[in-house]
């Protein structure tokens, strides 16, 4: 365009200054005419420069613009990836403590089941007792009281070989009164003071050996448990096992309680039958020798 | 309304059943104190389980189970029995099913397991 423009302007001065034959205009219009022309090429000039720089600039700003764009198209990215984040410490937070809360409430639950485990063991052990104790006290005839504790050993603590004692408080000997799953008269007596049996007696205090399995052979001195029955301190007698029909690990902690329930509720069931047994028949010997001597 | 008949002859594990299982929801509770007396009862009335001791004077358990699945005439012939075994025992137990018992607990018995195997058989 620019070599266009002066090739157009050579062309016209060589038209202004024809060398020779005759000129079409004067000289000083045609100089005017070709100052014209410089003008204006010039201002061309001037407003290609001008073109130019306004290219020049536009792409600039272009390139700016671009740049500006990509940079808020980052912030925006990394406003968002922020929020994100944010967004995700808050859900990782609320995660870890509901994990936490979690595990909390299954602790509860677990605490829970043992407990109502807890609870259903008492609750039976209770059942176990009441009805004990409610069934010692239900009967004054000695022999039936027996057989209620007898009852209660093999029913409910599960002896399979047991034997009750009384003891003759003059002569201090243990005898067997009654038994279960070993002949009464093959049940030797024994003197307070003397082996397990006696050693018991004497102190009060009830004897559990260490396991459950049944001595074998059966040895009469060395039972697996030897309960002494008390009304206070005073002993009157003792309940003697030698052999569980289930052998267990260790005795539950209902066989304890029967046990001690019995220590005590045995020894006032028996005392007052025998009491009782004792005046009835002093009563009706009374009552004989009245009619005898009213007669 | 459930009808439970406890077929025992000690007293003690009488108190005891009836103390357990009438906590149970709807439930009539009779007892009869050896299998020959049970298998009256159970010729006269309605019942919908059975639970019975095995160790009984004059019928013991064993042969109560059998003289009832037996019996044609007894409008009880199917229902639901439960036999009391002695821990230990697998063997009676164990007879005890093949007789027609349908479940069986042991004792000393856990009022847990009772109530447990009871619910089994009926809705309390
Ligand atoms: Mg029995």
């Amino acid at each position: 365009m620019k070599q266009t423009m002066e090739k157009e302007i050579r062309n016209t001065e060589e038209r202004a200054h024809p060398d020779a034959g005759g000129s079409l205009l004067n000289p000083q219009k045609g100089a005017e005419i070709l100052n014209m022309l410089k003008r204006g090429a010039e201002f061309t000039h001037e407003l290609l420069r001008e073109n130019e720089k306004l290219r020049y600039a536009a792409a600039r700003l272009q390139e700016q613009n671009e740049s500006l764009r990509k940079r808020t198209e980052n912030a925006v990215a990394r406003s968002e990836i922020e929020g994100m984040e944010r967004k995700l410490r808050t859900l990782t937070e609320e995660n870890s403590k509901l994990l936490e809360r979690f595990s909390e409430v299954e602790k509860e639950n677990g605490d829970f089941a043992n407990k109502y485990v807890e609870i259903e063991q008492e609750n039976n052990m209770l059942a176990n007792l009441y009805i004990s104790s409610y069934q010692l006290h239900s009967s004054l005839d000695f022999n039936e009281v027996l057989r209620i504790i007898m009852e209660i050993i093999i029913n409910l603590i599960g002896a399979e070989q047991f034997a009750l004692f009384l003891l003759d408080e003059k002569t201090q000997i243990l005898k067997a009164v009654a038994s279960e799953g070993i002949d009464l008269e093959d049940i030797p007596s024994f003197t307070v003071g003397e082996t397990i049996i006696g050693n018991a007696v004497k102190s009060g205090e009830s004897y559990y050996s260490e396991d459950t399995a049944a001595k074998e052979p059966l040895d009469m001195a060395d039972p697996l448990v030897c309960i002494p029955m008390k009304i206070t301190e005073r002993v009157i007698g003792t309940i003697v096992v030698y052999k569980l029909f289930q052998q267990k690990d260790s005795f539950t902690k209902l066989d304890y309680e029967l046990f001690y329930m019995l220590a005590g509720h045995a020894a006032t069931a028996i005392f007052s039958s025998k009491l009782y047994t004792e005046s009835e028949r002093r009563l009706s010997t009374i009552q004989g020798f009245i009619e005898l001597i009213t007669k | 309304m459930s009808r439970v008949l406890i077929v025992e002859d000690s007293p003690t594990m009488v108190q005891l059943l009836v103390f357990i299982i009438k906590k149970l929801r709807d439930v009539e509770i009779d007892t009869a104190n050896d299998g020959a007396n049970g298998l009256k009862k159970l010729s006269e009335g309605r019942y919908d389980l059975v639970l019975t001791d095995i160790n009984m004077p004059l019928i013991d358990g064993l042969k109560f189970v059998s003289l009832l699945r037996n019996d044609r005439s007894n409008g009880n012939r199917d229902v639901p029995v439960i036999i009391i075994t002695t821990e230990g025992e697998e063997s009676i137990m164990e007879e005890g099913m093949k007789l027609g018992a349908n479940s069986y607990i042991t004792k000393p018995v856990n009022s847990q397991r009772v109530i447990e195997t009871v619910r089994k058989f009926i809705n309390a």
